[in-house]
């Protein structure tokens, strides 16, 4: 590293410790970890899928997607969370320009959307439901609630995540700490975006065509 | 009473759920429970309570954290072997009629209770414990990435270990075997809380497990030293930061499946069954999936250890550092390509299974070429054969042995024949302890000293190491004979009276063993009571050669008063070779990170609402999960969450420090 060959060429006497130390900021390593845990995340919405690619299928003489998906209902589902990541875009926007009024609405309307999203979802679950298309009915169904629900949940605590940062930037402003949590909430966020739209296409879209 | 109320309040626990019936578990529980009760009245009576809180429980130093980890590993192999010398007396003894002495219900809770434990509260804790504690040493670091994360994860593991536990005494284990296969494992035939305290035993420890994963990753791609680049890293960082990698990327697997299996016992859902177009075989790959890479994850660090020992203890620099850091990442991504060879008898056809057959030999490829790179360390090496360097040799002949059984299991058309024999008992246990335990026996003994300042008794760890190296042989050679006669594994009772005198000599190692780790908690004791003439000053007794013996014996809290600079691949032993001087002025206060009670708050909910969900007790779950949401969110809102060691502080430290060298140095 170029710390140490421009330590060894300034004189012969080799250096063996940094005599000029500074304190390691807070929070250097939260966006790697970050990064390594919504991998690990990844990694269990991976398995939902593959599990869903294997026994999606298995309809044991129950409902189909054909019977059972809406699918104006999921493009209008997809447009709220889409639109909640543009939102949060303009979120963290604002936040680099410190407007702490700003960056606080458009969380508030991420929140708005990100909601919306659950509400759509649970009424789909529960007319599935009311049509007798439950968990139980069958390894396709138990896949299908168990990717989609464990997505939904994730957008759940991701809302109880968003209230508790709009909490702190009230309270303690836009400060370093706050900063770095918001970007990992917008870190979470978008990844939980990029999972529905393999929700989307794999599920939905394709399930319409099988 | 009114019955609904009591069911509302209780779930489905009940005084039955206590094993009164059974004189073996009422024994155990006596012995436990007087223990236990004695360990409590002495803390109390030396009013150790306050200073174990405050420099323990809530401590975020990653020494202290590792010391607990193998705290926790070593009181938990105590527990599992004594399932295991349980099963070797069962299957001595159930011969000519007999059934011996363990009923089925209970023998089949041992041998689920022994895997369990030894992988997942025996081994996986030793290893952790291992890495946390030298892994910021080696880089030149003061702390993990995440001080907090650390002791978090740390009191999920102990919540996981305080669950499985506890069904020995409330309830029961499950009788499934150790990864509990459905449907066996799903409601219909395992409708008691066996599986569900499985299930969520290994849940809240999991969670404990990948984050400390995480927080390892991150030390080590971010606060290596200056100057220690990627190929400068010492091998054991190498392997732990493989070994970490794999966890991240091979832990969700597990709690996905094991999640998947809950929801078909608690809701209803058709993952695993047979009817409705469930699938048990999903459960086999998704496990094995993260089965496998968790055997590297085993062995990896132990790899290290090894070569860490054998450059050390044969005053020379490793042999093939290069291609002993190739070697580790190609097995890293190996591990992932072979989890099929465990069940090649599902019926998935000779091109399946000849892939994963021929991945699975070609794990033994860079496998051998650590082995060469041992040897070739050795060669012309001035080798003193202290302890660690001891279970170095009995690793590297036992491991060759179960490697190439496994080279044998890894041919489909042989595996077809020993598939769930005790052949391939005898070879996982030949690679497990011969490979990690004895590493991880090696590393005990050969970071003892930088831990607390004195070396382990080299009597009692020498009588231990024959008597477990012994045993061992007597234990499992005898396996691969029955395995190869065709014996299955899990038996109870058996017809054929010409097996008896196989289990009756594995039955006498397993006897050889105890008395190894009998030998290994003398060492200990005696090792405290000696620690004055064990003493070692320096802080580098063994004339190591990586950055953990630079400072001092047991480190400072900060671990090194300057972050040293690195320019060679054995640190330390560079900086000794060029005259290097500690510096003795210019201390700067310290920043490092503050205890917290809020790990162990979080990680003891999690275990009461596991406890809550085994017991179908709802209201206690869903109290418990409010308390650890509310708990967690009320951790975000302090912000104040370090501290500067002062300088002065820094400054006796490091006089008294150089006042002992010193008269180290005269003596």
């Amino acid at each position: 590293m170029s710390v140490a060959t421009t330590i060894t060429t300034q004189d012969s006497e080799p250096v063996f410790h940094v005599v000029d130390e500074h304190d390691h900021p807070e929070g250097a390593s939260t966006m790697l970890g970050f990064w390594i845990y919504l991998m690990s995340d990844c990694l269990i919405f991976a398995m939902l899928f593959a599990t869903y690619g294997v026994l999606g299928g298995n309809y044991a003489a129950g409902p189909a997607p054909k019977d059972l998906f809406d699918l104006k209902l999921v493009a209008l589902n997809t447009t709220m969370l889409l639109l909640s990541s543009i939102t949060y875009g303009f979120a963290m926007l604002t936040m680099e320009k410190s407007r702490i009024g700003q960056t606080q609405l458009w969380l508030a309307i991420t929140g708005l959307f990100g909601l919306a999203f659950l509400g759509i979802e649970l009424t789909e679950f529960a007319h599935m439901i009311h049509e007798g298309a439950t968990p139980q009915r069958s390894a396709f169904l138990s896949s299908f609630f168990t990717l989609v629900g464990t997505h939904g949940l994730h957008v759940t605590f991701g809302l109880v995540w968003l209230v508790t940062l709009m909490v702190q930037t009230a309270r303690f402003g836009l400060t370093t700490a706050n900063r770095r949590r918001l970007m990992c909430l917008s870190m979470f966020w978008h990844f939980l975006d990029v999972v529905w739209i393999g929700v989307f296409t794999f599920v939905y879209l394709l399930g319409m065509l099988r | 009473m009114n019955p609904d109320l009591v069911k509302m309040i209780f779930g489905r626990l009940n005084l039955d759920a206590l094993p009164l019936h059974e004189p073996i578990l009422v024994g155990t529980f006596a012995v436990v429970a007087t223990g236990g009760l004695a360990l409590f009245a002495l803390v109390t009576y030396f009013r150790l309570w306050g200073y174990l809180w405050r420099e323990w429980f809530t401590t975020v130093d990653h020494k202290r954290i590792g010391i607990m980890y193998m705290i926790l590993g070593i009181v938990m192999l105590l527990r599992g072997f004594a399932d295991a010398l349980m099963m070797r007396l069962q299957q001595a003894i159930a011969f000519n009629g007999s059934d011996g002495y363990l009923p089925a219900h209970h023998y089949d809770q041992v041998f689920t209770a022994h895997g369990v434990i030894m992988i997942f509260f025996v081994a996986m804790p030793l290893v952790t414990g291992l890495m946390n504690y030298v892994v910021p040493l080696q880089i030149g670091a003061r702390d993990v990435s995440f001080p907090f994360l650390n002791n978090f994860s740390f009191w999920m593991t102990v919540g996981g270990a305080v669950l499985v536990m506890m069904s020995l005494f409330v309830g029961e284990f499950a009788r499934t075997g150790w990864l509990a296969y459905p449907p066996l494992s799903n409601i219909g035939y395992s409708p008691d809380v066996g599986v569900d305290y499985y299930i969520w035993g290994l849940q809240v420890a999991g969670v404990g497990t990948t984050l400390s994963g995480i927080n390892l990753v991150c030390t080590i791609v971010k606060l290596r030293a200056p100057g220690m680049t990627m190929m400068k890293m010492p091998v054991f960082t190498w392997t732990s930061l493989c070994t970490n990698v794999l966890i991240v990327a091979s832990f969700p697997v597990l709690t996905a499946v094991l999640a998947l299996l809950s929801l078909d016992r608690y809701v209803g859902t058709n993952f695993f069954t047979n009817d409705f177009g469930g699938n048990p075989m999903m459960y086999v790959n998704l496990i094995w999936i993260w089965g496998h890479p968790e055997v590297y994850i085993l062995v990896l660090p132990a790899f290290g250890i090894f070569s860490e020992v054998t450059a050390t203890f044969s005053g020379k620099r490793l042999f093939g550092y290069t291609s002993m850091v190739y070697a580790t990442v190609v097995i890293t991504i190996l591990s992932y390509l072979v989890w099929l060879h465990h069940f090649f008898t599902m019926g998935s056809g000779a091109s399946v299974n000849s892939f994963f057959g021929i991945t699975t030999m070609i794990i033994s490829i860079p496998t051998g070429a650590k082995m060469f790179n041992w040897l070739f360390t050795m060669y012309r090496g001035r080798i003193r054969f202290e302890l660690p360097m001891m279970w170095t040799v009995a690793f590297m002949l036992t491991f060759v042995i179960g490697g190439m059984t496994g080279v044998l299991l890894a041919v489909p058309p042989a595996d077809f024949v020993l598939h769930n024999s005790l052949f391939l008992i005898a070879h996982f246990h030949n690679v497990i302890i011969g490979g990690v335990l004895f590493g991880l026996f090696a590393g005990i003994n050969y970071w003892f000293p930088k831990a607390f300042g004195f070396r382990l008794d080299p009597f009692w760890g020498k009588l231990s190491f024959w008597f477990w190296v012994s045993g061992f042989y007597f234990a499992f050679m005898p396996l691969y004979v029955l395995g190869l006669m065709g014996v299955t594994r899990r038996l109870r009772v058996f017809d054929d009276p010409s097996l008896q005198i196989w289990f009756v000599i594995a039955a006498f190692g397993a006897f050889l063993i105890l008395l190894g780790i009998g030998a290994m908690l003398m060492q200990f004791a005696v090792s405290i009571l000696r620690r004055e003439q064990l003493k070692d000053t320096t802080g580098d007794p063994w004339n190591a050669r990586t950055l953990e013996w630079a400072t001092s014996s047991p480190p400072p809290d900060y671990n090194f008063a300057f972050t040293p600079v690195v320019y060679d691949n054995d640190a330390w032993w560079d900086m000794k070779r060029r005259g290097y001087k500690r510096p003795l002025t210019g201390f700067r206060p310290i920043h490092m990170p503050s205890n917290t009670g809020t790990g162990i708050i979080l990680a003891g909910f999690a275990t009461v609402m596991g406890f809550a969900l085994i017991w179908y007790i709802w209201w206690l779950a869903a109290v418990s999960f409010v308390a650890l949401l509310a708990v967690a969110i009320g951790h975000t809102f302090n912000y104040h969450r370090d501290f500067h060691i002062p300088a002065d502080a820094v400054v006796r430290a490091e006089d008294a420090r150089t006042r002992v060298l010193a008269a180290g140095a005269q003596t």
